[in-house]
């Protein structure tokens, strides 16, 4: 039965990014002022790529991931930008789609999978029940094939679909309602799958099962995936290229080894210098000055100039763009040379220091 | 006089009626020293917290003790055990929740200078909490002094939650998960503050936290001690739980730590486990709490006895029968 869910994929070839996003622009209206939650982003999602897209808490990460899908809150605008989508020849776009149309958009061409599995379901419902009204609400779909397809995703994910089926939530763990949220998200066969957060309120042992869940999906399966995450480590775990965004912009744009290993933007390489990890041996970690900027009123020029310690009267005047810095990998920064020097020098003594562990 | 600053004995906390019980905190030994920093690990539920509020006296155990300096706190006489809850004090997980929205800076750093007595008025009071700011690092100090917490930040928040536990003094501070709602990029900073703290002023640290990398930076030279489900599993000092965990339970979590670094962690040795359930407080399973989910389960051992915490040499201790025969 699996292999339908194979062979769908595999038909699908073709060389065209499935999503490309263009100088978009998102604003929230609020009592103080207008927020820039979203400052001119443009990427390109791959076929069957991963890419992660990873920056604290007020960069934006969220409301691009709802602006994809336009689901956003009525106090917030789509000021400009592009949104095409592409699947089998087909181009549309998005941002001119009708509401109606924008019903089977969701979940049927790109499905969001919302942080916090706790509260997406609607608690005096059976899963059964929730998966019929997706299937509803979206089309595409008879109610028998629907709850085939629902007991085959259900096992697909590792639950006891018999069982699952017709609980309530409350009856499931926070990691059982994880995967039947990936299992519903896989039901009405999207091509891009949108992941808020998707293993922050877990566990450490249920996030792995997760992670190797999601990383088994993407491997047979074959959709392209949008992270988005706090967390570094879980894209260093799932990410094809990574996406580092600040103050609403993407600041850098490459492929996972070279972010980590060879950042080129100093926001990235602070990022990186923060974050601890376990079972590594390097432990030289620095914080980066300040605090995330405020999006009503942000900072001259480039907007990571106050916590920069290579910032210039440049950078306070005039904000870098995402260039190409070199192949497949762009940075917004001035300053690219000296910050990716710095990072030569950081995995150098991490090297050494693993050789000399090791050795 | 006990070695120990702080030291809990067979520590359990039972919630519930009559009908239903759970144990949420069961037969928790552990001593702390002067100076040392202990982390305490554990997934969400394991009673990390309610062992933490038991110690900070904010919890009455329902059996066992807690020692402050070698005194059962909870049966001493007034005076003694205004001593203790001088002396231990708790930072809590979330900034946003526990300071008074009403109430300036200033005002949260001089209530309990003036209640007890450290400030003799509010004049004092506001110098002293000035020069707390200064200590923790927020700075311009007398612009923050009659801030509201809404104007401040997570980070900003989190550093007068130390403020205010350092007020009164204490030579011993639970924190508890107090990084866990900062932001990545301030996390370091905060930790180092706290490192400073526990230098400068000599405070002895209980530090919560569900995080393997936070407890290895914070308490590199302090000791590890990973709780599941309500029990102690394994205490080590950290290079040795982190480079070679003996305990089933520790090895698994630190195999399935997602890290920060591509190659690193797409390259980890996995333990696979026998069951993803998480046992339930109300339905225990019988002997080792962690059989059902053990890959080296041994079939009318580990599900007939219970594995006592025992100490294994090097400063160690284990609550495992295969574990503890090598």
């Amino acid at each position: 039965m699996k292999n339908d869910i194979l062979n769908q994929s595999a038909s699908q070839k073709s060389t065209e990014p499935p999503l490309s996003v263009r100088d978009l622009w998102v604003e929230y209206q609020i009592e103080r002022g207008m927020v820039k939650a979203v400052r001119g982003v443009a990427f390109d999602l791959r076929k069957g790529e991963s890419l992660s897209l990873i920056g604290e808490s007020g960069c934006g990460k969220t409301t691009l991931g709802l602006a994809l899908i336009r689901l956003l809150v009525k106090a917030a605008t789509i000021r400009q930008g592009q949104i095409i989508y592409r699947r089998d020849g087909r181009t549309i776009d998005v941002l001119a789609l009708k509401e109606r149309d924008m019903r089977y958009f969701r979940w049927r061409e790109c499905a969001m999978v919302f942080q916090s599995a706790l509260n997406a379901f609607n608690p005096v419902l059976r899963i059964w029940d929730q998966i019929y009204d997706t299937v509803r609400a979206h089309g595409g779909m008879s109610k028998d094939q629907a709850r085939e397809s629902a007991l085959r995703l259900l096992s697909y994910v590792q639950l006891d679909p018999a069982r699952v089926i017709d609980a309530y939530p409350h009856e499931l763990s926070g990691g059982m309602r994880q995967r039947v949220l990936l299992a519903m998200s896989l039901l009405l066969d999207p091509q891009i799958l949108i992941l808020d957060e998707p293993t922050t309120a877990l566990d450490i042992l249920t996030q792995r099962t997760i992670l190797d869940l999601m990383g088994r999906l993407k491997a047979e399966i074959g959709f392209s995936m949008i992270f988005i995450s706090h967390d570094l480590s879980i894209a260093a775990e799932l990410a094809d290229r990574v996406a580092t965004m600040y103050a609403g912009s993407i600041v850098e744009l490459g492929p996972v080894n070279d972010i980590f290993y060879r950042p080129a933007h100093p926001y990235t390489l602070g990022l990186i210098r923060a974050v601890p990890t376990v079972t590594g041996e390097f432990e030289d970690l620095v914080s980066i000055p300040g605090s995330p900027p405020d999006l009503i009123d942000l900072p001259s020029g480039c907007t990571f100039h106050p916590r920069c310690p290579y910032a210039t009267d440049h950078c306070r005047e005039e904000e870098p763009v995402l260039a190409l810095y070199e192949e497949d990998h762009a940075v917004a920064c001035f300053h690219s040379d000296q910050v990716r020097r710095e990072a030569d020098v950081m995995w150098k003594r991490h090297d050494d220091h693993q050789a000399g562990e090791t050795g | 006089m006990t070695e120990y600053l702080i030291e809990t004995r067979n520590l359990t906390r039972t919630f519930g009626s009559r009908r239903e019980k759970v144990t949420a905190v069961d037969n928790v030994s552990l001593g702390i020293r002067e100076g040392e920093v202990v982390c305490l690990v554990g997934e969400s539920g394991c009673g990390k917290t309610t062992t933490g509020k038991m110690i900070a006296g904010l919890l009455q155990p329902t059996g066992g003790q807690v020692l402050y300096r070698g005194r059962d706190v909870w049966a001493q006489d007034k005076a003694g055990f205004k001593d203790y809850r001088l002396g231990v004090q708790i930072i809590h997980q979330d900034p946003y929740a526990s300071l008074n929205p009403s109430h300036t800076v200033c005002q949260i750093l001089s209530a309990p200078l003036l209640h007890h007595g450290l400030a003799t008025d509010h004049q004092q009071a506001r110098e002293r909490a000035a020069e707390l700011l200064g200590i923790v690092d927020l700075t311009p100090v007398e612009d923050l002094l009659t801030k509201y917490p809404h104007q401040l930040s997570g980070g900003q928040r989190q550093r007068v939650s130390v403020a205010r536990a350092i007020t009164v003094n204490p030579s011993f501070i639970v924190a508890d998960e107090a990084v866990s709602m900062v932001d990545v990029s301030i996390r370091v900073g905060l930790l180092n503050m706290l490192s400073r703290l526990k230098e400068e002023l000599g405070v002895t640290f209980l530090f919560i936290t569900h995080d393997l990398a936070v407890a290895k930076f914070f308490a590199w030279e302090g000791r590890i001690a990973v709780m599941y489900v309500g029990s102690l599993v394994e205490v080590a000092s950290t290079p040795q739980l982190v480079n070679d965990p003996l305990h089933p339970y520790s090895k698994a979590l630190l195999a399935a730590v997602p890290e920060a670094d591509p190659l690193l962690t797409r390259h980890k040795e996995r333990v696979q486990l026998r069951s993803q359930d998480i046992p339930s407080l109300l339905d225990l399973p019988s002997g080792c709490r962690f059989h059902p989910r053990c890959p080296f389960f041994e079939e009318g051992l580990c599900d007939v006895e219970w594995p006592a915490l025992i100490p294994v040499g090097d400063g160690r201790y284990i609550a495992c029968h295969k574990a503890a025969q090598g």
